[in-house]
């Protein structure tokens, strides 16, 4: 029988594994990806919740809904400054993007 | 009529010198006197109003007539309300200072002319100005609060410095005025001191509550005290007493409207009122009673003796009220409110006279207020010379004039109250008579000496063409001049039979007037004494000046050092602005102060940048720029955070 746990242990794997790949990756998409991935792994927590705490009511996925719709806008806006990027300095690598640096 | 009607005498001026500074100072010309019939019909409805204050007050139970507060601000569980006080002391200083302030604004004006030496007329500014002064003196007047009663006094002070500073164009007026609010602020924060002092003692600032206070005694001992001294230094500021007596006859730089204003009722007996408003904080604390006795004694006599050397009229005009105040102070400390406010009452209308008079003499005699160049004025000006010698008549003490009565009262208190500081002032009445008949010859005796003579040129015939023929002012200035005088003359026998002083709460009335005017001398020797003292001196002024049977000159030189020091005022200014200001505090008191803001103040500001600086130059070694790397620390916090709850949570 799956359980609330399963989902949480789920969840938690995903946003392990988005969380190392923001931390890592160099390539600036692969960047976003994981992020969508961190998203996502919220998202299964909440569904998780609401189908096994308050089952008669849809606010977890409610909820799940907003972050997609936040995520895909998040992703576009992303994306086209990625492109920016990579049209003035031919390159996306996330460490090379240091102007702020002293 | 509802007694709100009172608030009124204050803010018909109010509203004067808003609607001349707001509405019709930008729309008219320097020179049009619009603003002067706004002014005078404002205060002649305070006037109106103050007379029928006085009514009320005569008719109310204990002559006082209720007002209800309103509620201006609530702190806490503390609460400030507008209130007003109406009771026998404010309508008599209502009285005066309407008066004499719708007199002086009448007589201001013809006396304020174009010529070369001011830039225009400016009556726009003037009275706007004037109306200010009337008001916020009727303000602290009205006002039934130490608050409230210390925003109005700055008012007055602010607008003394304005007016004082009219003429600003000239330096010596601008410096005068900036003499004049730089001393009496000296005076004001002891008297904030007071005020704070008492508010945290009591925490009320109502004035009639902490008369009752002090006279419950629940508060008493030091506290009083120091709250006394701290409110008599504020009105040794506004009323020049020793030693803080210095700005009064520079303020002469200001117009001499100005100055009869200043020196009749409001300003100068701003501090008198002040102290008779909480005399019974002074009654029930021996050494603040006996301060205020003291300096105004030594003030009185001090003043006098420079008065008698002075060549400016303007000045021993000046010196005389500083000596005239000195025994008001006196008379409030020995006899109570009633005998320092009759002479304050009885001053404000001869003093206000005696300085229209001398702006009359100077108008006459090309623009110099420098006695040597007047003289024989009396034939050319009988108007001006009449009102001035009642004036002086009743400045000197004159019997039956009014000045006699009220200085009468004074010297007979202090003899009863304070024997010493009784000759210091039977002196001043000597010297009094001596310095009044002295600019009464010089001026209006003898031959005429030419007036100004150089400002015959500069006035460009403006009013050059009195040189040589000295002619009686217009009538504007005149007729205020007779009405003070007539009230010179009568204001005195308010208290002829005791009716002011049951009036104001002490006595009886007792005696019928006839009887009282002519047996005043026949109850004890002391008012044919000083009666006789007076006489004395004019009579000597007489022989100096007048029959010149004693030669003024070599009297001066065998007492060379003597008129020296008096003829220097005593090396005051020369004190003050040498030694006290440019050594003490320019050389060394704020060199000290420039080496701490240097060294400690600035090198703490900057000690503060730099170390951040240098703080900063470490820290940026942290930052790499590297987005992951942030992000892996917080990760690695947020990892910390949730270990932490597991173990300790």
């Amino acid at each position: 029988m799956v359980g609330l746990e399963h989902y949480l242990l789920l969840s938690a794997a995903l946003f392990s594994i988005g969380l190392y790949g923001v931390l890592a990756k160099r390539n600036a998409i692969a960047i976003l990806l994981c992020i969508e991935i961190i998203l996502n792994a919220v998202n299964i927590a909440l569904a998780g919740f609401s189908r096994y705490i308050t089952p008669l009511e849809l606010t977890g996925q409610v909820f799940a809904i907003f972050i997609m719709v936040v995520a895909a806008a998040e992703a576009t806006v992303g994306l086209a400054i990625i492109m920016a990027i990579y049209r003035s300095r031919g390159s996306v690598d996330a460490t090379k993007i240091d102007l702020m640096k002293w | 009529m509802p007694n709100e009607l009172f608030w009124f005498i204050f803010l018909l001026p109010v509203i004067s010198f808003g609607i001349i500074s707001v509405f019709i100072k930008p729309f008219v010309s320097n020179n049009s006197k619009l603003p002067g019939y706004i002014t005078i019909l404002a205060i002649a409805g305070s006037f109106a109003l103050s007379v029928w204050a006085l009514t009320a007050v005569f008719a109310a139970p204990e002559h006082i007539v209720e007002i209800p507060k309103i509620e201006w601000l609530v702190i806490g569980d503390f609460e400030f309300s507008v209130s007003m006080i109406m009771d026998s002391l404010t309508a008599v200083m209502l009285l005066a200072v309407t008066f004499v302030s719708l007199m002086v604004q009448i007589y201001s004006l013809a006396y304020l002319h174009k010529d070369a030496t001011t830039v225009d007329t400016g009556f726009p500014r003037y009275y706007a100005w004037m109306s200010l002064f009337t008001a916020s003196m009727l303000g602290l007047v009205l006002a039934g609060s130490l608050l409230m009663m210390f925003i109005f006094w700055e008012l007055v002070g602010l607008c003394s410095y304005l007016l004082i500073g009219f003429w600003f164009h000239k330096p010596s007026a601008a410096d005068a005025a900036k003499k004049a609010f730089i001393v009496t602020r000296l005076g004001d924060f002891g008297f904030l001191a007071a005020i704070l002092l008492i508010f945290s003692q009591t925490g009320t600032f109502d004035t009639m509550e902490l008369r009752e206070m002090a006279i419950a005694g629940t508060l008493a001992g030091s506290v009083l005290t120091w709250a006394a001294i701290g409110i008599f230094s504020g009105a040794a500021g506004k009323s020049a007493q020793f030693p803080l007596h210095v700005w009064l006859p520079d303020a002469m730089e200001g117009p001499t409207p100005v100055s009869a204003l200043i020196h009749s009722a409001t300003m100068v007996s701003a501090g008198v009122f002040l102290v008779a408003r909480t005399l019974p904080l002074f009654e029930h604390s021996t050494q603040a009673l006996q301060t205020v006795a003291v300096i105004g004694g030594f003030t009185a006599i001090f003043a006098a003796s420079m008065g008698l050397v002075m060549h400016d009229i303007k000045r021993v005009l000046a010196y005389s009220t500083i000596s005239q105040l000195g025994l008001m102070m006196l008379g409030l400390a020995a006899g109570g409110v009633a005998v320092g406010i009759f002479h304050l009452f009885t001053h404000a209308f001869f003093k206000s006279l005696l300085f229209l008079g001398a702006g009359s003499v100077s108008h006459a005699s090309g623009g110099t207020f420098d006695m040597r160049k007047m003289g024989g004025l009396r034939k050319y000006m009988p108007w001006t010379f009449t009102t001035f010698l009642i004036g002086s008549l009743s400045l000197a003490g004159i019997w039956p004039l009014s000045g006699f009565w009220s200085k009468d009262e004074i010297l007979a208190k202090a003899l009863e109250n304070q024997p010493i500081v009784f000759v210091l002032a039977i002196i001043t009445v000597f010297m009094t008579a001596f310095y009044m008949f002295r600019a009464v010859f010089v001026t209006f005796g003898g031959e005429f000496r030419g007036g100004e003579q150089s400002a015959h040129d500069s006035h460009g015939g403006g009013h050059g063409e009195h040189n040589g023929h000295p002619h009686e002012s217009p009538g504007l200035m005149v007729v205020p001049m007779i009405l003070l005088a007539v009230l010179a003359i009568i204001a005195g026998f308010w208290n002829v039979t005791g009716e002011f002083g049951a009036f104001m709460g002490h006595g009886e009335t007792e005696g019928t007037f006839i009887g009282n005017l002519f047996g005043i001398f026949t109850h004890s020797a002391l008012p044919l004494l000083s009666l006789v003292i007076a006489l004395a001196g004019i009579f000597l002024a007489y022989a100096i000046y007048s029959a010149k049977w004693l030669s003024a000159e070599k009297l001066g030189s065998s007492m060379k050092a003597f008129y020296t020091l008096l003829s220097n005022k005593y090396y005051f200014d020369k004190l003050y602005e040498d030694i006290i200001v440019r050594k003490v505090l320019l050389g060394w008191i704020f060199g000290i102060f420039q080496k701490f803001d240097t060294n400690l103040v600035d090198g703490t500001v900057n000690g503060a940048a730099t170390g951040t600086g240098r703080t900063g130059g470490v820290m940026r070694k942290w930052e790499t720029g590297q987005l992951q790397l942030y992000g892996l620390f917080m990760a690695i916090g947020v990892l910390a955070i949730i270990i932490a709850l597991f173990i300790f949570g």
